[in-house]
Formats: C-alpha cells, sequence, structure tokens
C-alpha cells in the first residue's frame, strides 16, 4: 500500500494524527492558495478551514482517481470563490480600457512595442514580481479569479468553467481579456530596450 | 500566379491569439496568422509580451510553500470534532 494510501486509510478511520498529518503536509500550500483568491487573511484562514471540514466530511466520496493534494486544492478554490460570490457586490469596474485598441481599418493604435528583457531575467527580479502581483490585484474581480485559477492554479479550463459556473468557451474568452488587461498594466513597465 | 490574397487584420489577430497561442486554430487560420506575424512588428511585439505575461503570472507567486500556523491547525481539528 502506497504512503498515500496508508494516510487514506488512516484518515477513513477517524485517526486525530493523521487529520493533523494531512493539515500539516498541505496546510500551508492550501492557505497559500487562498490568500491568492480571496486577499483577506481572515478570510483565507476561514476558508481554508472550512475546507478541511469539509474534505474531513466527504472523504468517503474521495474516490482516489486523483491525488489527496489535487482533491484538496480543488474544496479550497471552491470555499474561496463562495466567499468571493458572497462578498457584498459592487459594479465591476469596466475592462475595456484595458484591451488592445483599433483603428478603423483593423490597425492596432498605439503600435505594440517589445518587451526586450527575457522573460527569464524579469522573474528574477523581486520588484517585477511585486509588480505583477500588483496588477493582477488591480483587475476587475471576475477576470482576476480566472487569471488565478487558470495561469496561477493551474485548474484545467473544464475545472475552472465548472467552479465558476460558465461554460468553456467563455471562460476561454475570459481569461484572454484578462491577460490582454494584465498586459496592458505592465506595458509602461516593460516595453523598450533591455534594463 | 501568385497568391495575393488580403491579410487579416491586427484586430483579428488579437482578439484570437489566446487561440492561436493554445495551437487550437484550424491550421488554414493558423496560417493567415502566420502570414499576418510575418509583416506585423507591432503584433509580433504583442505575442511576444502577451506570452511573457502569462509566464510572468505563474512565477510571480513562488515559492507558494509556507507552513499552516499551528493555531489555524488546532482550530480545525477542533472543528472536526464538533462534527
Amino acid at each position: 500500500m502506497g504512503e498515500e494510501q496508508t494516510l487514506l486509510a488512516e484518515l477513513r478511520a477517524g485517526s486525530e494524527a493523521a487529520f493533523a498529518r494531512l493539515l500539516r503536509e498541505h496546510g500551508g500550500r492550501m492557505l497559500a492558495v487562498a490568500r491568492r483568491l480571496v486577499r483577506d487573511e481572515e478570510d483565507a484562514r476561514d476558508a481554508v478551514q472550512e475546507a478541511f471540514v469539509s474534505a474531513f466530511r466527504s472523504l468517503d466520496r474521495f474516490e482516489g482517481g486523483s491525488r489527496l493534494a489535487t482533491w484538496l486544492h480543488r474544496i479550497v478554490v471552491n470555499c474561496c470563490l463562495m466567499r468571493l460570490r458572497s462578498r457584498q457586490r459592487r459594479p465591476e469596474e469596466p475592462i475595456e480600457d484595458l484591451l488592445p485598441k483599433f483603428l478603423e481599418d483593423g490597425h492596432q493604435t498605439p503600435p505594440s512595442l517589445a518587451w526586450s528583457d527575457p522573460v527569464e531575467d524579469l522573474i528574477h527580479r523581486r520588484e517585477i514580481r511585486a509588480l505583477v502581483r500588483a496588477s493582477i490585484d488591480r483587475l476587475p474581480e471576475s477576470y482576476r479569479a480566472v487569471l488565478i485559477l487558470r495561469d496561477i492554479e493551474e485548474l484545467s479550463t473544464g475545472d475552472a468553467a465548472s467552479l465558476l459556473g460558465v461554460t468553456e468557451n467563455a471562460l476561454k474568452i475570459r481569461l484572454h481579456r484578462a491577460r490582454q488587461a494584465l498586459r496592458t498594466l505592465l506595458d509602461p513597465h516593460l516595453r523598450g530596450a533591455a534594463a | 500566379m501568385s497568391e495575393k490574397k488580403p491579410y487579416i487584420p491586427c484586430s483579428e489577430v488579437l482578439e484570437f491569439l489566446w487561440a492561436y497561442v493554445a495551437g487550437e486554430l484550424p491550421p488554414e487560420r493558423a496560417h493567415e496568422f502566420d502570414r499576418h506575424l510575418a509583416v506585423c512588428p507591432s503584433c509580433v511585439a504583442y505575442l511576444d509580451s502577451y506570452r511573457k505575461t502569462v509566464e510572468l503570472s505563474r512565477e510571480s507567486f513562488q515559492p507558494a510553500e509556507e507552513e499552516l500556523p499551528e493555531e489555524l491547525i488546532q482550530a480545525v481539528l477542533a472543528a472536526r470534532r464538533k462534527g
């Protein structure tokens, strides 16, 4: 029996030590996921607590087709999305201002300029990583959520669409606009000659 | 006789760039994108910066590993005991 199967058997038998082990092994990563999605420390901790309690209660439904970590990740993401939905809704900022503009003949205006720095250099710069995180936070909420689920949490299109209650095609288009908007926010900092 | 087919506009390239990047365009349509990109430095720059945006998003939250605070572990265990 593999290590994960042993842990699963102990969890199903109700072992407190096994629950503590699961929390210590996976809880940190799940808290990081929740912090990214809900952006509020108290809400993130509440979402993690709710997710683990919910997972413990539904262990019988875990079929072992995926890894425990993948299953937990999905439950945490779902708890976070429910929290985001239940927050008092303000009208979302329109995203159109952050999308590319075109002339009547279809040419982009203004034309795009190259980002000359290699991406391998950019990702090693702390201030660039902070800029990217801050820019993601500036996206309208429904676009921010899609970008985090697909490009950061790396959920499949099908899983992300199902969690958000949209079609796969709608999700792909929303993700594209989120990426375009993020690109627009990063552009003034990254275009031009290599630093 | 050489083909004088018009190029698709930048607006079409940028609108469906996600499908081009994901390799989800039918071959004939991908070919039209390639033709456009061969003559349009602005769209080439956009495509490169779009790809960099995706990669920067992915990398900007790494490393994501941290420990769950002990008081939260205890709170979850207590909540489970309560049922």
